[in-house]
């Protein structure tokens, strides 16, 4: 079981958590952004393995959103932040 | 009383002045305090402990721990009868019951030993080829099959146990209480860490226990002075019986302690299992190894062990597990063992070893007076029930073959050593790599991947003075890492036991056209000659070797069997071993039950319930209750010779005749608040929210962002920046999170706040032609009056003495409020609505007449907001706002969104107007027609309406186009077939009129 830093609550078990996928997508701007934005807002996700920033809900916790570099392959954490900061700590997960 | 004649004179660790009764099959017998099921029953002569899974051959004892694949137990009686426990692990308690499994009518006369008769009719892959045709019978094949290749019984009654549930952190967990463990902790413990030391036999020691020099004294004195060490330190917790079975993410370990199985009568206070969820800094694993058997003919007869086991059945617990053994291996530490066993009463009469110049304490066995034969091997175990010899003969030059004359040796039990397997389960679990130790011809543990580290023999570091040194070094880092650096202390020293180097013979030839079967894998019966078949057959790789012949399928997953058959798939591939691999290890390492998973869990405790304020009037007035999510709602309230259709039937009815009030507190409600409230609002929402003024109410439908419909409720302009927002019950917390998502992650330019206020506010809805009547009976401060309290209005007001909230708001399509108080105050406000009530003949309706009356009116809830609908397909296109953004908007256009043949919102009457729409029906035109049928549509919700007969709403195929047609609502699964006419979904008052009243 992951444990995740939470930037208000710190160290959490993840069953505290939930996934709300890719972190890095962002919603168009311009409401009459072309079919493909949307279609790639809405749709279309990278499964990337290795490194990848995730959108986690501390849902049974804070209530907040919270960006979590997760190793995908060794589930390694490599950092977290508010949502709409950078993650720049390389602390943090196991090993 | 059968005596215990199989007792060494002296010695063990079992308490002789403490005897034991206990029975199994039925038959008395005595053991003694500190023996196991296993050690007892050896003890009393027992030979014969079960049958084999699919062959039902004479089984015994083959280990003396978690690797038992043969004597499976039926222990305990009634709702406390556990199956499959192994002997070697069940500890001996005063009136223990214990049966074997898988024989009928009894284990010495099995009928089931046909299938041994039988056996070519049963190869690996038999499931797969025998009974494929016709697919219809084989529910009748599984039927037998599973009789007849069984395990034990499950107890049919609830389970009376409790189980409790623990969370634990520590610096350091040392898994194993064996040598290497306790060094490990010893030294973890001594540098200030907190550590946790667990190992699952009820005793510390592990192998220590079957003798051993540590210091120049017993291996035992060592033991007891390092646990009286260790539990004088505040910072160490010791755990015996407890089973460390998962190693997950981040060092997040699942350990099961078995605290009262060996209790024959369980005080309420102490849990059968208690599950614990422990998070380490770091682990070393300090978990053993297991001793590999050898293949040979009729290698399963009773009488054949590990030399390890009979080994410590002498030295641990005093049981011979026979008189007269002749010793089959291929490695030193049997020697040592069989020199060893001397004192205990068992003769050895020879020792068989395929090595052709034997090994380094040959020599002191044949000085010790035993007979050895050196380059030979065990082909054939003799005997029924028991072994009665050994047929031997010489290997060739290349081991490829044997030679010469068979020899014949008697002697009871057969004691074999094929090597030894470190347990890298844990390990694996973890993620670590394996590599394969050539010397030792098995996999040790490679490079890891989470904070741990392996020690001692599961680490394939044997020779003890070296496991001790290496479990002393691992624990001193392990602290270190973890943050304490203090003083580590001193490594005894030890004398170094026999080599563990085997020389492999993983499938002993046999001579020319002799056929035995040689067994791999004991417990699923699987043989050398069916891993032959799969080879033959190219299930070639290891994955597909254990389920074509499920090697290591087992409960025992193939503790002692999986490096013997890979190693044999190894050798026909004409391969290295670990060009084979090993199977992936996963959690648990032995089997948790469900009990102790689930813990307190259970009956109420399953699941929270979410009670509204008004809860307990509700059960005092007789209110039956249905469950939405965790809410428990009351459904309707019977009166004398009521069930539920009469009952809400006549509530339903009731609330259009004049008024009622109901209970609607778990709705959901979502407070928001902020100078961009209105804005945030808009967005959310398909229809404008901008206009609507402080004070008024607006129902409003928000989509998801592929456009389809997510929910809908009201929003009440509280004030300038704060708005009320309902949710359906079922959506109050996915609402919440689209809310919550979208201000902190999408627009946190806004400066708005969400907060779920639904168990803070009970709700009241008061409807019905007389409800401002009842209303204005306890309202005394806001004007009600139509004129002065519009529909869709909203004001605060007090209520029976209570400040709260007042809506005109409808479900039922009546005339209609809803009144919100804070839930504390929420009974005096319900008891005062009925007190006035009376005079209109009030009645409390429940969450039925709700539905009823809301399908009256084509109200969509949960069966219609079912993720796949458009805010069109439900009738809503006109509340779409074409003037500004909102979530969902862009893809609203999506081509499939706006297809002319959408499925559309419609009612459903049935043609003959007295059937029932049955529930859940499909719309069809052919009830008749062959699968596959075109579905049109489907039924959606149904009731009995008290005022227009039985009903339904759907979702149809260009419905709104079809009003008038008649079609097929089929429902396969009650057989109902109702012909219905579609219709417009408002079957009450379709203008509007009542609310408005």
């Amino acid at each position: 079981m992951l444990l995740i830093p939470c930037p208000w609550c710190g160290d959490r078990p993840h069953n505290e958590f939930s996934y709300t996928g890719d972190a890095t997508i962002k919603r168009p701007v311009d409401a009459n952004a072309p079919a493909e934005d949307w279609n790639a807002y809405v749709f279309l996700r990278d499964d990337p393995k290795g490194p990848h920033d995730e959108l986690w809900h501390h849902v049974n916790g804070c209530r907040r959103f919270l960006k979590v570099r997760r190793d995908t392959y060794t589930h390694e954490i490599l950092g977290s932040a508010k949502p709409h900061e950078d993650i720049t700590s390389n602390e943090g997960g196991a090993a | 009383m059968s005596t215990q004649s199989h007792r060494t004179a002296t010695g063990g660790l079992v308490d002789r002045t403490k005897p034991i009764n206990f029975t199994f099959d039925s038959q008395s017998y005595q053991g003694f305090q500190g023996d196991s099921l296993a050690s007892a029953l050896l003890a009393n002569g027992v030979r014969l402990f079960g049958r084999s899974f699919k062959y039902h051959r004479p089984r015994g004892l083959v280990s003396a721990g978690s690797e038992e694949p043969n004597a499976l137990m039926q222990v305990g009686i009634g709702a406390y009868t556990e199956p499959n426990l192994r002997a070697p692990q069940v500890e001996l308690y005063d009136g223990l019951v214990a049966e074997s499994q898988n024989r009928w009518p009894s284990l010495s006369f099995d009928v089931g030993e046909i299938n041994n008769k039988m056996s070519r009719l049963f190869p690996a892959g038999f499931y797969y080829k025998t009974f494929m045709w016709p697919a219809k019978m084989w529910m009748t094949y599984e039927h037998v099959i599973r009789n007849a290749a069984g395990l034990g019984r499950s107890p049919m009654e609830d389970d009376p146990d409790t189980y409790e549930h623990h969370h634990a952190h520590t610096d350091v967990l040392v898994v194993g209480g064996g040598a290497a463990g306790l060094s490990a902790a010893l030294a973890a413990g001594r540098s200030g860490a907190r550590v946790m030391l667990v190992t699952e036999s009820p005793e510390w020691g592990g192998r220590l226990k079957d003798g051993a020099t540590i210091d120049g004294e017993p291996g035992l004195q060592w033991v007891q002075a390092a646990i009286a060490e260790l539990s004088g330190m505040d910072n160490v917790t010791l755990k015996v019986r407890t089973m460390v079975g998962c190693y997950y993410d981040h060092n997040m370990l699942v350990m099961l302690e078995k605290s009262g199985d060996h209790l024959t009568k369980r005080d309420h206070y102490t849990p059968r299992q208690r599950l614990w969820q422990v998070r380490a800094k770091r682990v070393v694993i300090a978990a053993g190894a297991i001793e590999r058997p050898l293949v040979f003919g009729n290698n399963d007869k009773p009488g054949v062990m590990l030399m390890s086991a009979v080994r410590t059945y002498a030295k641990r617990f005093g049981a011979k597990a026979g008189s007269n053994a002749i010793v089959f291996a291929n490695n030193d530490t049997a020697y040592q063992s069989a020199l060893d066993l001397k004192d205990d009463g068992i003769a050895i009469q020879a020792i068989v070893d395929p090595r052709a110049d034997g090994g380094a304490l040959t020599q002191a066995a044949i000085e010790a007076g035993i007979e050895v034969l050196t380059g030979h091997v065990i082909i054939n175990a003799k005997g029924g029930k028991t072994v009665t010899g050994a047929e031997i003969m010489a290997l060739n030059a290349d081991a490829s073959g044997v030679t010469g004359e068979i020899r014949i040796i008697k002697g009871d039990l057969i004691c074999v050593s094929g090597g030894w397997t470190p347990s890298v389960h844990l390990h694996s679990q973890a993620k670590g790599k394996t590599i394969f130790d050539d010397a030792l011809t098995t996999f040790v543990p490679g490079a890891t991947m989470q904070a741990h580290v392996s020690v001692g023999a599961c680490n394939g570091t044997f020779v003890l003075s070296a496991a001790l040194a290496e479990g002393a070094k691992a624990g001193a880092e392990a602290a270190s890492k973890a943050g304490h650096s203090g003083k580590a202390g001193s490594v005894p020293s030890a004398e170094d036991g026999p080599s563990v180097t085997p020389f492999p013979v993983w499938d002993v030839p046999l001579p020319p056209h002799v056929h035995l079967k040689r067994f791999v894998d004991l417990q699923n019966d699987v043989t050398a000659d069916d891993v032959a078949l799969a080879h033959r057959e190219n299930y070639l790789s290891v994955e597909h070797l254990k389920r074509y012949t499920t090697l290591g399928m087992g409960t025992d997953q193939g503790r002692t069997s999986n490096i013997n058959g890979l190693a044999i798939m190894a050798q026909l591939r004409g391969v290295a071993i670990p060009d084979v691999g090993h199977t992936t290890f996963r959690p648990p390492f032995q089997a948790i039950s469900l009990g102790a998973i689930t813990g307190p869990s259970v009956g109420d405790h399953f699941e929270p319930i979410r009670r509204t304020g008004l809860h307990d009037w509700h059960v005092k007035n007789g209110g039956k209750f249905t469950t939405a999510g965790l809410w428990h709602r009351a459904d309707y309230y019977p009166q004398a010779g009521e069930n539920k259709l009469t009952a809400s039937l006549r509530e339903a009815k009731a609330v259009r005749a004049s008024v009622g009030i109901c209970d609607v507190s778990s709705l959901g409600k979502i407070d928001v608040q902020g100078p961009d409230a209105a804005e945030f609002i808009n967005r959310l929402y398909v229809n404008g929210f901008a206009k609507l003024p402080v004070g008024k109410a607006r129902y409003g439908v928000m989509l998801r962002e592929d456009g389809h419909v997510m929910d809908d409720g009201t929003v009440t302009r509280l004030a300038e920046n704060r708005y009320v927002v309902t949710t359906t019950t079922a959506n109050a917390g996915p609402v919440m999170t689209h809310m919550e998502y979208h201000s902190q992650v999408v627009w946190p330019e806004l400066d708005v706040h969400v907060v779920s206020v639904t168990e803070e506010w009970s709700a009241i809805a008061i409807a019905g032609p007389n409800s401002r009547k009842l209303l204005q009976k306890v309202v005394t401060d806001l004007d009600i009056s139509n004129e002065g309290f519009a529909f869709m209005a909203y004001a605060s007001c007090t209520i029976a003495g209570v400040i709260g909230r007042m809506f005109r708001i409808s479900f039922s399509g009546e005339l209609a409020f809803e009144v919100a108080i804070p839930a504390d105050k929420a009974v005096s406000v319900w008891e005062a609505l009925m007190i006035a009530g009376q005079e209109y003949n009030c009645i409390p309706y429940g969450a039925e007449a709700l539905g009823i009356m809301r399908i009256e009116k084509g109200h969509v809830v949960g069966g219609e907001l079912n993720g796949r609908t458009t805010a069109t397909d439900l009738g809503f296109e006109k509340m779409i706002s074409s003037k500004k953004e909102f979530i969902g908007r862009f893809m609203l256009g999506r081509e499939g969104l706006v297809a002319a043949d959408r499925m559309q919102l419609v009612g459903l009457k049935p043609i003959d107007g007295t059937s029932e729409v049955p529930r859940g029906a499909q719309l069809v035109a052919n009830p008749q027609a062959l699968c596959p049928v075109d579905m049109e549509g489907e039924v959606t919700s149904n009731c009995i309406s008290p005022h227009v007969g039985p009903i339904g709403l759907g979702i149809l195929r260009q419905g709104r186009d079809r009003h008038g047609e008649k079609i097929f609502a089929h429902s396969p699964v009650t057989n109902q077939t109702v012909e219905v006419e579609i219709c417009h979904p408002h079957f009450i008052d379709p203008e509007g009129d009542r609310v408005r009243a």
